[in-house]
């Protein structure tokens, strides 16, 4: 379970990294607009976003393997911004398969100790022991082209922890997996991650991965952070628009507020902070905070039953042809099927409204 | 129950095991080429062999020639042209004046466009169309031209630079330029079979510079590519003639030449000789430096 640190000064945990007013331009493309952030020791930050959002910008940066053009990068309270990215002794696991191919697992994942000049045997001990922690020991001799896509992301991180980097960089690196075998390497990554205590960037574009892995997740959008904070709050309490869109499933329903509430389907509802306050807005509601309620002559249609395991969503047509998703138990669906008619309401949980 | 064909196949893709299909009985058979077009394909087989063996298999008959049996009107069987090869000071020394050669402008090759080819594709990958121009721009440009342009410098290093400036060896700067359009394609094919980019920030980000990544992490993965980009440019320059001859160089192809005017069984035998060396080299490379195609082939034949 997630841990949440709202700001590592706050908590007194101190700072391993700052990024302080980072700017990147690419030509004429602001990749990066004054970039702040701060993670604490230990820390786990998932920087979430879509593709061009200037995610991995910063992830580079911090490696050494991108230059900032304005703004300073601090580690352990060093200016690292003009440091090479051989001298920062940073782990980085990428999303393409970065294995060297001339070399096997071992070799590979002793390749950083060979640098650091750790004389043989130890090399070899080290590399097999961190080849252990992420449960390949018996694949020590294989070379990349022996090894699956899993595996291989599985050497890469080994390769990675066995320098005992300051800080551990993860560049989408479950992209290219399929879907089982990413959520096994997701929750195998979090328990080393933990474990060995490294303090570790995460960059994805997608948010289940970012929001389960994340102490805290950033969200990212055009350059800039959007919004910081734990997963919980993050999904329940957007601070902005981009956000409330952006994370999670999320209905637009039309309703009307005063200013601090809103009505929604006959629901006043709490506004968040930072939602339009005034007249007719775009209510943005979670599929689970729809309820519906099976009625003859309710005034709303089901139109689809998707039957996902355990949970259950409905899609709904309003009277005035929005239409609006439900997720609720399956044991909850009961008596919910196409062409029925129900009643449709919001739990009243604080909610982010945006201008019609 | 009875599970749809498109279930199990589900199933089997999201545990990341591997499809196996079994083919139907009988689905070779369909497939099976008529009989007309494998003779078609044999016949063509044997046509462009007979093309590509039939000078070979002349030059041989031609060099082995011995002393003519007006008997049987035949000529009998000898090896002395090969012999001779090694008896001829002039045509020894400029074997040995064109491997010198052939070594520098593998060596200046090599150092010229690996770390240059590497370094663009990883930090200036706009440059890799203006790099690939200037590369294969001596395609462009016919040796004569090469000669006119390039006489007066070596004209200048014979006058000031003394034995080296006189040497044949210093046909190697230009051989380097020649061999240029080659070698870039072969390594170039190389480069772009791995991720040059990703591994070099991997290499980097573990500790490496620069050198230490082209050489230990770069290098080592375009193997395949540099030893053809080597044979080739010791094929192009053991088989140089025109500018080693309009600047005066005894290589081996101008005493070739020369010989082939006082002793045409030499001269035929030599050039055999080269030819065979070349296809052997090749041989070496394509049997102990396999490419990254065979490694994905072997890498979908071990599935882990």
């Amino acid at each position: 379970m997630s841990v949440a640190s709202p700001s590592p000064a706050a908590t007194g945990h101190g700072v391993a990294v700052a990024f302080e007013d980072m700017h990147r331009w690419y030509g004429s493309v602001h990749a990066l607009r004054g970039l702040s952030l701060e993670i604490a020791p230990g820390e786990l930050i998932a920087l979430l976003g879509p593709s061009g959002c200037g995610k991995t910008t910063a992830l580079r940066a911090l490696g050494g393997l991108d230059e900032v053009d304005q703004g300073r990068i601090l580690v352990g309270g060093k200016d690292m911004t003009r440091v090479p990215a051989n001298k920062r002794n940073m782990g980085i696991v990428f999303q393409a398969y970065s294995l060297f191919p001339n070399m096997t697992a071992r070799d590979n994942v002793a390749y950083g100790l060979r640098l650091r000049g750790v004389d043989g045997a130890k090399r070899k001990k080290k590399a097999e022991e961190t080849l252990e922690l992420v449960g390949l020991g018996a694949q020590a001799s294989r070379y990349p082209h022996q090894m699956s896509g899993g595996q291989q992301q599985r050497v890469a991180l080994a390769r990675a922890l066995a320098i005992e980097p300051s800080v551990l960089l993860l560049d989408e690196p479950l992209s290219a997996l399929d879907a089982k075998v990413r959520r096994q390497l997701r929750e195998e990554i979090r328990r080393i991650q933990i474990m060995v205590g490294i303090t570790t960037l995460f960059v994805t574009h997608d948010q289940e991965e970012a929001l389960a892995m994340g102490d805290r997740v950033g969200v990212m959008s055009a350059g800039r952070l959007e919004q910081i904070a734990a997963p919980a709050e993050l999904y329940d309490r957007p601070a902005t628009k981009f956000v409330a869109e952006f994370v999670g499933l999320t209905n637009r329903i039309p309703g009307r507020t005063d200013g601090s509430d809103v009505e929604v389907l006959g629901t006043r509802v709490p506004l968040l902070p930072g939602a339009t306050d005034r007249g007719a807005v775009q209510v943005l509601v979670r599929p689970e905070n729809v309820r519906l309620a099976a009625a003859d002559g309710g005034t709303g249609r089901v139109l689809a039953v998707s039957f996902l395991g355990s949970l259950c969503r409905a899609q709904v047509a309003l009277p005035d042809e929005t239409i609006v998703v439900a997720q609720m138990s399956a044991t909850e669906s009961a008596g919910l099927y196409p062409g029925a008619t129900v009643n449709v309401s919001v739990v009243p949980a604080p909610v982010f409204a945006v201008a019609e | 129950m009875s599970q749809a064909p498109g279930f199990e196949y589900a199933a089997a893709a999201q545990d990341g095991g591997a499809l196996i299909s079994k083919r139907p009985k009988g689905a070779g058979k369909g497939r099976r080429t008529p009989l007309s077009q494998r003779a078609a394909r044999i016949v063509v087989l044997v046509l462009v062999l007979g093309y590509l063996i039939l000078p070979l298999f002349a030059m041989l008959e031609f060099s082995t020639r011995g002393d003519f049996d007006r008997t049987t009107k035949t000529f009998g069987r000898t090896l002395d042209s090969f012999a001779a090869i090694f008896s001829n000071d002039d045509l020894m020394t400029s074997i040995i004046t064109s491997l010198e050669i052939a070594v520098l402008t593998v060596f200046g090759m090599l150092v010229l466009l690996v770390p240059t080819m590497v370094w663009t594709v990883v930090r200036v990958p706009r440059m890799r169309r203006v790099v690939e121009f200037l590369c294969l721009l001596p395609l462009a440009i016919p040796a004569i031209v090469i000669v006119v342009g390039i006489a007066p410098i070596y004209r200048w290093m014979g006058q000031n630079l003394g034995g080296f400036g006189a040497s044949a060896l210093t046909l190697a700067f230009i051989d380097v330029i020649l061999v240029l359009p080659y070698s870039y394609r072969a390594i170039d094919s190389s480069l772009r079979s791995i991720d040059t980019a990703t591994l070099s920030d991997a290499a980097r980000s573990l500790g490496a510079g620069w050198p230490r990544t082209i050489f230990s992490v770069i290098v080592p993965n375009i193997r395949g590519g540099i030893l053809s980009a080597s044979v080739l440019a010791i094929a192009l320059v053991l088989g140089e003639y025109t500018i080693s001859s309009l600047l005066s160089f005894n290589t081996v192809q101008v005493v070739i030449y020369l010989l082939g005017k006082r002793n045409p069984y030499v001269s035929v035998a030599v050039s055999l000789a080269a030819l065979v060396f070349a296809f052997v080299l090749l041989f070496v490379i394509s049997r102990f430096a396999p490419g990254a195609d065979s490694r994905a082939q072997r890498a979908e034949e071990e599935p882990a």
